[in-house]
């Protein structure tokens, strides 16, 4: 579980989070919604220590992870996958070399070994046979599957993804979606999604949290979220025609 | 990050350096970084340095041609003159020079796209001091290989030097021998060697500031590319003073 809590964050005396507390569960899907320049991303990256915050506290299973050393913060992070909204693979290095990174980098196991894994997190994200295609050979889809592939590859504990279906067409964003949720289900995993897909919301979404300004406005299911009178968040969900149709049809069954 | 003050940069840079000399994750990746850098920045940079070293040694050998035409001075002196030249500064300081614009700039460029495009965050996160791993295998390449690129560098300078010399009838073979050979003082490799591994840590390590640090987008990673080439530059120029006082007075 990782907990946040009271976190304030800002940049150039603009606060971008204010006084955010929230526990991400282990083996759920947690969703972090809001408008573009909400703090969504900003949360992320300070859950992961790219920005230092300026108070609160952040709690790996109970572990302060805030008042750790650079060290100490390292231990952590190996056990963190980290999806970024571009995938973010080394260029010069095919999707194989990609995936062995962090094996080579943080384990003793040998090449057949390591390739093994490999394979298997490649079977994962359904990328068999792409082993040595580079980045630039993609389509924006496949890299995030190999990002994924990456990030699952040392068996994390923790499992962040920012903004995972940008880019991409409503087909693939749904086997991302599915994909992120199977990992989760199947390794037990404490994930955080950072979206404002509301298709992903419905798909894969058990614990939403919705940011608005950087602040913490609403938190629930995603069955909560049709029955809320938070304007924050209806404003947010029904600003798309097809949910303002969705509710229309719903009052009218209720 | 240009409008920050001179002290900020060169603390942000110590600060930076400390962390590139971090103790590594594993010795052995890190080695291999250090391989395939010396391909990158140092095999791949052969053909420049040789192009360079060949016309600068013929262009110092006609210079000196044209200025001593006095019947009194033996023309063997183009032989020295060609060969402390290429010595004591062409083949350090010249190739660093062009070296921290080609080397600098892909140093530079390279790290502030990985920058941008989020790379070095994927390392820290999966616990890699990205610092360490990106930018320590570049500069001991650097520092390691550089030396041979300048002993190469003389060695084409002065074969430079004396294929013109003898094609433009200025000088024969047997005086250019006899003037590389009169007056050899063998400290002057050295001074050149230590020169160009100094000059190959300050390249590779200012590049890499400027790449590490880049702000913004593919524009920003353009400027940050230009900045490393200008302030590498002038901090080799401000360092060649300082150790040809220290090393040769």
């Amino acid at each position: 579980m990782i907990e946040v809590k009271n976190v304030t964050k800002s940049f150039a005396g603009r606060v971008v989070l204010d006084n955010v507390s929230v526990n991400f569960e282990q083996g759920k899907t947690n969703l972090i919604i809001g408008q573009s320049g909400s703090g969504k991303t900003v949360l992320l990256k300070s859950i992961v220590g790219l920005h230092d915050i300026d108070s609160g506290e952040i709690l790996f299973d109970e572990i302060d992870f805030t008042r750790m050393n650079f060290a100490d913060k390292k231990e952590i992070r190996k056990e963190i996958g980290m999806l970024f909204q571009g995938g973010a693979l080394f260029d010069s290095s095919n999707v194989e070399e990609n995936v062995r990174f962090p094996l080579d980098m943080f384990t003793e196991m040998s090449l057949h070994e390591k390739l093994d894994r490999v394979n298997f997190c490649l079977k994962c994200v359904k990328l068999e046979n792409a082993n040595k295609l580079y980045p630039s050979e993609l389509s924006g889809g496949m890299k995030k599957r190999v990002a994924i592939a990456r990030a699952i590859s040392l068996n994390p504990k923790y499992l962040l993804c920012d903004e995972p279906n940008s880019g991409l067409d409503p087909m693939t964003s749904l086997v991302i979606d599915s994909l992120i949720k199977e990992i989760t289900e199947e390794f037990n995993i404490t994930t955080i999604v950072n979206t404002h897909d509301m298709n992903s919301v419905m798909e894969i979404g058990e614990k939403i949290i919705f940011l608005k300004e950087g602040i913490l406005a609403w938190e629930g299911t995603k069955k909560d979220i049709f029955k809320t009178d938070n304007e924050a968040i209806t404003d947010f969900v029904y600003s798309s025609n097809l949910f303002k149709k969705i509710r229309k049809s719903q009052n009218k069954e209720d | 990050m240009i409008k920050r003050g001179l002290f900020f940069h060169i603390g942000k840079y110590f600060l930076l350096m400390k962390k590139v000399f971090a103790k590594p994750e594993k010795h052995s990746i890190y080695y291999q970084q250090f391989l395939k850098e010396i391909e990158n920045l140092g095999v791949n940079s052969l053909g420049i340095v040789a192009i360079i070293s060949i016309f600068m040694g013929a262009v110092i050998t006609i210079q000196t041609a044209y200025n001593i035409e006095n019947p009194l001075l033996p023309t063997y002196l183009i032989g020295v003159a060609a060969r402390d030249s290429i010595l004591l500064e062409f083949s350090s300081t010249m190739v660093a020079l062009i070296l921290a614009g080609k080397v600098g700039s892909s140093i530079a460029s390279e790290l502030g796209t990985m920058r941008v495009t989020e790379q070095i965050d994927a390392l820290e996160i999966m616990g890699v001091n990205s610092a360490g791993y990106l930018i320590m295998p570049k500069i001991l390449a650097a520092m390691v290989f550089n030396p041979l690129l300048t002993l190469i560098s003389m060695v084409v300078g002065i074969s430079g030097g004396w294929a013109i010399g003898t094609l433009t009838d200025v000088i024969t073979t047997q005086e250019f021998i006899l003037g590389i050979r009169y007056a050899f003082i063998p400290y002057y490799i050295t001074y050149s060697l230590i020169k160009t591994v100094v000059f190959a840590f300050i390249m590779t390590s200012i590049a890499s500031y400027y790449g590490y640090y880049v702000e913004g987008g593919s524009l920003e990673v353009g400027r940050s590319s230009t900045r490393a080439v200008v302030y590498s530059s002038v901090v080799i120029l401000l360092f060649n003073l300082i150790l040809t006082k220290l090393l040769l007075s």
